[in-house]
């Protein structure tokens, strides 16, 4: 069974990729937006999506039977478990709007988070008692939809800005579309980078102390950038360049760190590429290709909040005080995983208030899309790599 | 900002009068203009967000080790970063009040603006008229002038959309979705409820939060639970810590990764009891069985309006020590005796003339400061005694200092207590919980899903149909999703010919 789930998130995975194609290929033709040809291409996109979804959902489901519980308890099944709904959310604002380009950006940033999730440990892992409820599953699987639906509101102002803002000079916000597009690549940096080192073999061992005062053996999987706080090198591979700061948390704290650097410097490195073979900025490539009405894409993010904001609300917020009710006496504990919830809860609130008024429609609405969607991924990655708290157990 | 939102929508509120709009003079004007202002509602949640994203930066005071004093603690772990967050007081920024004010003024603002909109709104969208001026209708952002159209069609074609139609004097106003006006009003007061709900608990009564510890085999009154139908009791059968099998090959990847074990089940298995009524304080309670339970975590026991639910637990305490009288010549013993560590007898007879006395008693033993023998509490995690030996060689008796892998006498002593053997138990620690503003908090929530699904999932649809000298206007408003209006008017100059309307340039973008 353990099996034939993987074999359908890989399938899942090249799926989506065809979608992406399709998509392109819709955007291909540069003069009839509502050429036969482009909506044939749509289609076919938007059917290839909902084949890849269904063959995920099968990969969720013959996991779940693998496994005995929901398959979003650690950070490598919830962070595909946010994929799939990215995809899910996608098809269901494409039903609405019919707008190809979005696609073209939705689905590769889908596929971004699942290659992202399939770099963490894939073992099935049995759940510790705080974790064995159901409200755990409802809780986590709601959330997860509504930061899908969310996220799309991201992709959206990020076609929007790229679309309107002017290229034509370099100013602050095309410079700062030009961080959220290497912030991307350097998600793609990280996969190209963990996987080169896996497939070299690459380890560097060190022994630290760890929070029992017991020595214990760490193990790094690319060259060592950033070291432990107190660790002694076990072998003479290359590094440490420094050490990691000694109130990042957990064992593991100065590996996740070294990784992050690494993800960064390779991003760097596509980047810089990129920027070589266009021999622009990639905003100003890609404003060309993207053919949407603003005001349409200024409508379909702020939908997307809409109707992601009550989902959310009610998975990440609601449905989390009545488990923490049952598991631990007290429906809200200030722990900073349901404090970043309630961040991003208050954020989208002050987004819908700031709507009211005409001013902050169009471009400064996109901006705060990008910056929520910073937020929701702050607290899927940051808050369990450098927050304490009872939710860090991924 | 506000003069925006009232440019944006001289629909929003149907240029009905609003109280802060129209007072500005006595002291109580200014606030309820201040808090009625959108713009200062979203700087207090701004505000509410940007401290709580501080309080994340370190850990709040709860999260830090129990036993360290914070002044010192955040300075060492976090250096001069971590004195100045201390100083500011950021370690305890949730129960500070400043936080507290920043949330009160929040339900405050809540309160206000919805007031002072929601009731002109009410008025306004009750008492709509039909005809529109034509200013009104040329305002809209969606409109078109038809040269000829048939009303009747017109009509027919709305109401088979759903829309709600009303005719006078040829003129036809539709409208669809009027409640979803109101979601943000509903939702508001969910909030409030919500908010209100959260300050009650610092009234007494209202709740009640202790912990209670017990020992397998023994019953402990359950703090809190008492009333004047009695007190409630709880006995502590069994406590249950299972681990995972790390042989079990569906989780063998994951568990051979983890050092130690990986712990599968917390559970405590319990009987509950109640006094009677009339028990008088003092005497020995006579209990009522009331039922069994199991207490696992994310499975509490509730009863009454109280509930139970398993936070911790200790194995392995010591309950009961043993030593025999042994005469250190010969190693012949003399009698045995058992010490029940938390309620030792002063005195053991071992009969024939032998008998033993505890002098003193020193549950978790420490030399103190002094160098004298202390004991930290009274839990028996490190025991030590003081025993008198007599035997009828001895008659005025031999003292001997008695602990774990100690033994110390102060002459020589013929006698001496020899170790026989330990007896353990676990104890179980629960949480014992009532929650009297739970109910409220849950009503808040379930208002405020119903107002933002209200208001964010269906939107108020009007159509003004007028007809002019030069023609038929049509003119249509939506609060939002423009799109799904004009598929309706889409639909409705499908179907009726009537010219398409067109958007006016809403953003210069
Ligand atoms: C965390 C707190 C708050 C939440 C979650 C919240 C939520 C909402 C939501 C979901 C809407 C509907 C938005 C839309 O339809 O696009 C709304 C509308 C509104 N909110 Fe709030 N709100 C909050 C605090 C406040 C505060 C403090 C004020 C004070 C000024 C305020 C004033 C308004 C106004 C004036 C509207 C528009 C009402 C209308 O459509 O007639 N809100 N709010």
């Amino acid at each position: 069974m353990a099996e034939i789930s993987s074999t359908l998130l890989y399938g899942a995975f090249i799926i989506y990729l065809f979608a992406t194609l399709f998509f392109a290929m819709s955007l291909s033709d540069k003069k009839h937006e509502k050429a036969a040809h482009t909506q044939k291409w749509g289609k076919i996109g938007f059917i290839t999506s909902c084949v890849g979804f269904a063959a995920q959902l099968g990969y969720f489901i013959t996991r779940w039977i693998a496994s005995g519980h929901a398959p979003v308890s650690n950070l490598f099944e919830f962070t595909t478990f946010f994929g799939m709904m990215m995809v899910l959310a996608f098809i269901i604002l494409y039903a609405i709007y019919r707008t190809n380009g979005l696609g073209v950006f939705a689905m590769p940033v889908a596929l971004l988070v699942i290659a992202y999730a399939s770099m963490f440990p894939k073992d099935i892992s049995p759940l510790i008692p705080a974790l064995q409820s159901d409200w755990l599953k409802i809780h986590v699987t709601t959330a997860a939809l509504g930061e899908g639906i969310l996220a799309i509101s991201f992709v959206s102002g990020l076609i929007y800005l790229i679309r309107t803002v002017d290229q034509s000079i370099s100013s602050k916000k095309t410079m700062w579309i030009e961080i959220v597009l290497y912030t991307l690549v350097s998600v793609v940096g990280f996969i190209v980078i963990s996987a080169a080192f896996k497939g070299l073999g690459y380890e560097a061992s060190f022994e630290i102390m760890n929070d029992q005062n017991q020595p214990e053996k760490i193990v790094y999987e690319m060259p060592v950038i950033a070291g432990p706080a107190n660790g002694e090198p076990l072998d003479d591979s290359f590094g440490p360049v420094f050490s990691t700061p000694s109130w990042m948390n957990g064992v593991d704290a100065s590996i996740k760190l070294n990784t992050f650097i690494w993800s960064l410097l390779s991003g760097a490195v596509l980047y810089g590429l990129l920027r070589v073979i266009l021999r622009k900025r990639i905003g100003a490539a890609l404003q060309p290709k993207v053919k949407i009405k603003s005001e349409l894409l200024d409508e379909i993010s702020y939908r997307a909040v809409a109707i992601g904001f009550p989902i959310f609300t009610l998975g990440a917020l609601i449905f989390a005080m009545i488990w923490a009710q049952e598991a631990w006496s007290r429906f809200w504990g200030w722990d900073p995983k349901e404090v970043w919830a309630l961040i991003t809860f208050l954020f989208y609130a002050a987004y819908l208030h700031f709507r009211l008024s005409r001013g902050w429609h169009g471009e400064k609405s996109a901006w705060l899309c990008v910056l929520g969607f910073w937020i929701i991924t702050f607290n899927l990655i940051a808050v369990n790599l450098v927050l304490v708290g009872l939710h860090s157990y991924a | 900002m506000d003069n925006d939102v009232e440019v944006l929508s001289s629909m929003r509120y149907e240029g009905s009068a609003r109280r802060s709009q129209t007072y500005n003079k006595t002291f109580v004007d200014h606030i309820w203009n201040f808090f009625s202002s959108v713009r200062v509602g979203v700087w207090l949640i701004i505000l509410i967000l940007v401290a709580a994203a501080i309080g994340t930066i370190f850990p709040q005071e709860t999260f830090i080790p129990p036993n360290v004093d914070p002044a010192t603690h955040y300075e060492s772990e976090y250096g001069t970063l971590g004195l100045i967050y201390y100083l500011l007081g950021f370690h305890n920024l949730y129960g500070s009040w400043w936080f507290i004010i920043l949330l009160g003024m929040l339900g405050v603002s809540l309160i206000i603006a919805s007031l002072d909109r929601g009731i002109p709104l009410y008025k306004a969208l009750k008492t709509q008229r039909v005809t529109r001026h034509d200013q009104f209708m040329k305002k809209q952002r969606l409109f078109s002038i038809s040269k000829e159209a048939e009303l009747d069609e017109i009509k027919y074609t709305l109401e088979s959309l759903r829309y709600k139609v009303r005719e006078e004097n040829g003129n036809l106003f539709a409208e669809k979705g009027r409640f979803s006006r109101w979601g943000a009003y509903v939702n508001h007061v969910g909030l409030i409820i919500f908010l209100l709900g959260a300050m009650l608990r610092f009234f007494p009564g209202m709740y009640v939060d202790e912990i209670l510890w017990v020992r397998e085999g023994e019953k402990a009154s359950i703090p809190g639970t008492k009333s004047d139908e009695g007190q409630y009791y709880l006995e502590n059968k069994e406590f249950i810590l299972e681990m995972y099998d790390k042989k079990d090959k569906k989780f063998n990847g994951a568990l051979s990764s983890v050092n130690g074990e990986v712990a599968k089940n917390y559970q405590s298995n319990v009987t509950l009891y109640k006094t009677k009524p009339n028990h008088t304080i003092g005497e020995d309670p006579e209990l009522v069985k009331v039922q069994d339970g199991e207490i696992r975590v994310n499975e509490p026991l509730k009863f009454d309006s109280f509930a139970l639910y398993q936070t911790d637990f200790k194995l392995n305490e010591f309950s009961k020590m043993s030593f025999e009288l042994e005469e250190k010549a010969t190693g012949k013993k003399f009698g045995k005796l058992t010490v029940d560590l938390h309620d030792p007898k002063k005195k053991y007879d071992l009969s024939n003339g032998y008998k033993v006395e505890i002098e003193e008693y020193f549950p978790n033993f420490i030399l103190n400061e002094q160098n004298q023998p202390s004991t930290i509490n009274n839990l028996p995690d490190n025991p030590a005694f003081v025993f008198s030996m007599y035997s009828p060689k001895t008659p005025k008796g031999e003292k001997a200092f008695v602990g774990i892998q100690k033994n110390i006498e102060a002459g020589e002593n013929q006698f001496k207590m020899s170790f026989a053997g330990i007896e353990t138990k676990d104890l179980t620690a629960l949480t014992v919980k009532k929650d009297h503003t739970l109910w409220i908090i849950a009503l808040g929530g379930i208002i405020f899903m119903i107002g933002v699904t209200q208001g964010l999932y269906w939107n108020y649809r009007r159509i003004w149909i007028k007809q002019n000298q030069d023609g038929v206007w049509a003119a249509a408003h939506t609060n939002k999703n423009w799109y799904g209006l004009k598929k309706d008017l889409d639909f409705l100059v499908d179907k009726t010919g009537i010219t398409p309307l067109v958007e006016k340039e809403t953003d210069p973008k």
